[in-house]
């Protein structure tokens, strides 16, 4: 198994009578991309408020870098908040400097790591204009780099690509995966299941308090399969058989379903003998699929 | 401990370096200095003198009405009189004064100031009063023998009989400053912090600092820093305003004028006024006191402040929870006046032991003397009512500042101080 780099323990959190979280369990393992997914008001931002001691959990426990979660790890974790925002008034450079300062910081590094990072994503014109003098985008851009200058050993990012264009969008996305390589390991929380399927690795799926599924998404959608195929045929026609049931037809696409205690190699061996197959291949739900079967199953 | 005062020096240089703080550091002391200053300024430049003509038969009145300082009269026969009506402005005469039987009038171009016109009757008065005193057969002398002017010396002695000399305006107008001061430092920064931690809100900015930092850390900078941009700006003034008024003392009046006016030769006219008025009264007590109570004043009412603003997201929603911070605040200004009638009644007493009504009463009360044990036991009272008002304001600050877009009632707050961490 590999290295865990965060793990929250039957996390509960009450606000008076409503309960947020009810006995969460996550487990990230070190330089993943671990994606947090859940419909609104499932408790994902309050999990990523609890791992960023903004609020406390009031049982469960969580365990960082092999110690119980404290004050100290404030410098190794990095949060890109849903809501999100700067000082209008405050100049960006200072306002960078001051962010970076607050999490502990030295002067000098700062100013150097800040300097590392306008430059390499092209802003560093914006060092003394207004914040209220960017647009949206452009300030998603500052808070992407306050989030990451202090090098945090773990990063956590709520939405990250909302209000990006998709160029800019594509930037982080490629900032969030050297990230990665460099080791930090990344929290993701989005309702774009594309992203996820695209960069995480891992995923949990949270609703109504509870974590509701969890774990490598490979696996994860290898427990979703239902064994069903897409074959394409080059002509002629597919009936069902006592291997296969067809869900549905369109210009010689299939869907087909194997039935139970059929194997896909023998599927495929029973088709060519009577047609030409132009492509034949396992049909793996999507994150998409799987989020709302899941949630309609509760 | 560093992070807060990074929080601190932010918010202490995002206020000072802005402008309408700049603005109004140098305007205020010019004002104030203009305010006090003009009244002398200009008494001494109205220096022109207004002749006034009296037509009369009666001797008693061309003679008896005598040149005052401003004020010159000349007797004019009725001839004269005549033409100068037809053409009153031509004339050098600045008014007609007119005396007959039974009507007196004042004739002029311009409307008679009512200083001219007062001390004009007074005159008369007296000279008819006099003349009627000798036809009722009575001494003029024995009546001027026996008018007094009286001017009882105030003194407080205290338990070791020592006697000082106080005086009672200057107890009011030094009780009444030092409250008025408190009041008006404890609404302006006050809603300063407010305004603050509502646009830490809606910049959605909050959230990005109390990953790093905790909300109670955040509160606290913001206050302690806003504190110290009020102090800067006090300070500034008492320099600025002594700076300037010594200036416009050198160089707009004259030594001359000034000595008029003040009797003092070397003293500035502020400092020669606060000397001769505060004679017996403690005025290290009261620095000190004042420096404390507009201290924790502050302190705890910002807090309040503070969770105002954490609750609401727009300043437009603050009205309903600013009402019970502003009541306290509001009554004890009110109550000042009663509280001066009466410095040592039971409402003074207990407005000035009071922490939410305190700061301002206890400085009101303190000029006429309060005794150590109650300024202690009020100062003490202060400060538990900081650390209480504090911890509730942070206990609403810190879920506040997360809620965005819910309409927050005080059954909502009530919720909110029984949450964990």
């Amino acid at each position: 198994m590999k290295d865990i780099l965060l793990s929250v323990e039957d996390v509960v959190k009450n606000y008076g009578d409503y309960t947020a979280l009810d006995k969460v369990n996550i487990s990230v393992p070190k330089s993943s991309i671990y994606g947090l997914l859940g419909p609104n008001g499932a408790g994902k931002t309050t999990l990523m408020r609890i791992i960023n001691q903004i609020t406390a959990p009031d049982q469960g426990r969580i365990v960082f870098h092999n110690e119980l979660l404290n004050k100290k790890h404030i410098k190794d974790i990095g949060y890109l908040p849903e809501e999100r925002g700067l000082y209008k008034k405050m100049k960006v450079g200072e306002q960078a400097l001051y962010l970076a300062q607050l999490k502990g910081m030295p002067y000098k590094q700062a100013i150097e790591k800040l300097k590392f990072w306008f430059e390499k994503l092209e802003i560093t014109h914006w060092w003394s204009k207004r914040v209220e003098e960017l647009s949206k985008g452009m300030a998603q851009k500052i808070q992407f780099v306050v989030t990451v200058i202090h090098q945090p050993k773990l990063l956590i990012f709520d939405e990250p690509f909302s209000g990006f264009d998709p160029i800019n969008a594509a930037i982080i996305r490629e900032e969030i995966l050297q990230l990665r390589e460099n080791g930090t390991t990344i929290i993701f929380s989005t309702h774009r299941m594309e992203s996820v399927e695209e960069i995480c690795d891992h995923i949990a799926l949270i609703n109504n308090a509870k974590t509701i599924l969890e774990g490598p998404i490979d696996k994860i959608k290898n427990d979703f399969q239902t064994e069903t195929y897409e074959v394409v045929l080059s002509r002629g026609k597919l009936t069902g058989n006592n291997q296969f049931s067809i869900i549905s037809e369109n210009n010689n696409i299939y869907k087909i379903k194997l039935n139970t205690g059929c194997s896909s190699s023998h599927l495929l061996e029973s088709i060519t003998k009577e047609h030409e197959i132009i492509s034949f291949k396992k049909d793996f739900p999507s994150v998409e699929d799987i989020f709302i079967k899941s949630i309609n199953n509760e | 401990m560093n992070k807060i005062f990074l929080i601190i020096r932010r918010e202490y240089l995002v206020r000072v370096k802005k402008k309408s703080f700049i603005v109004m550091t140098i305007l205020a002391p010019i004002l104030m200095v203009g305010l006090i200053l003009a009244p002398v300024f200009l008494a001494n430049q109205d220096q022109e003198k207004k002749l006034i003509a009296i037509v009369s038969d009666d001797e008693k009145f061309t003679d008896g009405i005598i040149d005052e300082e401003l004020l010159h009269f000349t007797s004019i026969d009725q001839s004269e009189s005549k033409n100068y009506k037809l053409n009153l402005s031509d004339s050098p005469y600045y008014a007609l004064l007119e005396i007959e039987e039974d009507t007196i009038s004042l004739y002029s171009f311009q409307q008679i100031s009512i200083t001219v016109r007062n001390s004009i009757e007074n005159q008369i008065e007296k000279i008819i009063e006099t003349d009627n005193l000798k036809q009722a057969g009575i001494d003029i002398e024995v009546i001027e023998n026996a008018k007094t002017i009286i001017n009882i010396e105030t003194k407080i002695i205290d338990n070791e009989g020592l006697e000082t000399s106080a005086n009672t305006e200057a107890s009011i107008g030094i009780g009444f400053l030092t409250g008025l001061l408190i009041y008006m430092f404890i609404f302006m920064y006050g809603t300063m912090v407010m305004r603050g931690v509502i646009e830490e809100k809606t910049n959605r900015i909050v959230e990005i600092i109390i990953s790093s930092v905790k909300p109670f850390q955040l509160m606290m900078g913001k206050i302690i820093g806003i504190a110290l941009v009020g102090l800067t700006q006090f300070i500034l003034w008492i320099i600025l305003t002594l700076l300037i008024s010594t200036f416009a003392e050198l160089f707009i009046i004259s030594p001359q004028e000034l000595t008029e006016a003040t009797n003092t030769t070397n003293h500035s006219v502020l400092l020669s006024e606060l000397n001769r008025l505060t004679g017996g009264i403690n005025l290290l007590r009261i620095f000190v006191s004042f420096l404390f109570f507009f201290l924790f004043g502050y302190l705890m009412y910002s807090s309040l402040f503070a969770a105002v603003g954490s609750a609401v997201d727009a300043e437009a929603d603050t009205q309903q929870f600013m009402l019970p911070i502003t009541i306290p605040l509001i009554l004890s200004f009110i109550l000042i006046q009663p509280v001066m009638d009466n410095p040592d009644g039971a409402l003074a007493f207990w407005l000035s032991i009071i922490p939410l009504t305190s700061p301002i009463i206890m400085m009101v009360r303190l000029p006429f003397g309060v005794e150590l044990w109650e300024l202690g036991l009020s100062m003490i009272l202060l400060v538990i009512g900081f650390i209480t008002t504090t911890y509730l304001a942070a206990k609403i600050y810190r879920t506040g500042i997360l809620m965005y877009g819910k309409k927050i009632s005080y059954k909502e707050l009530w919720k909110w101080l029984s949450y964990k961490g």
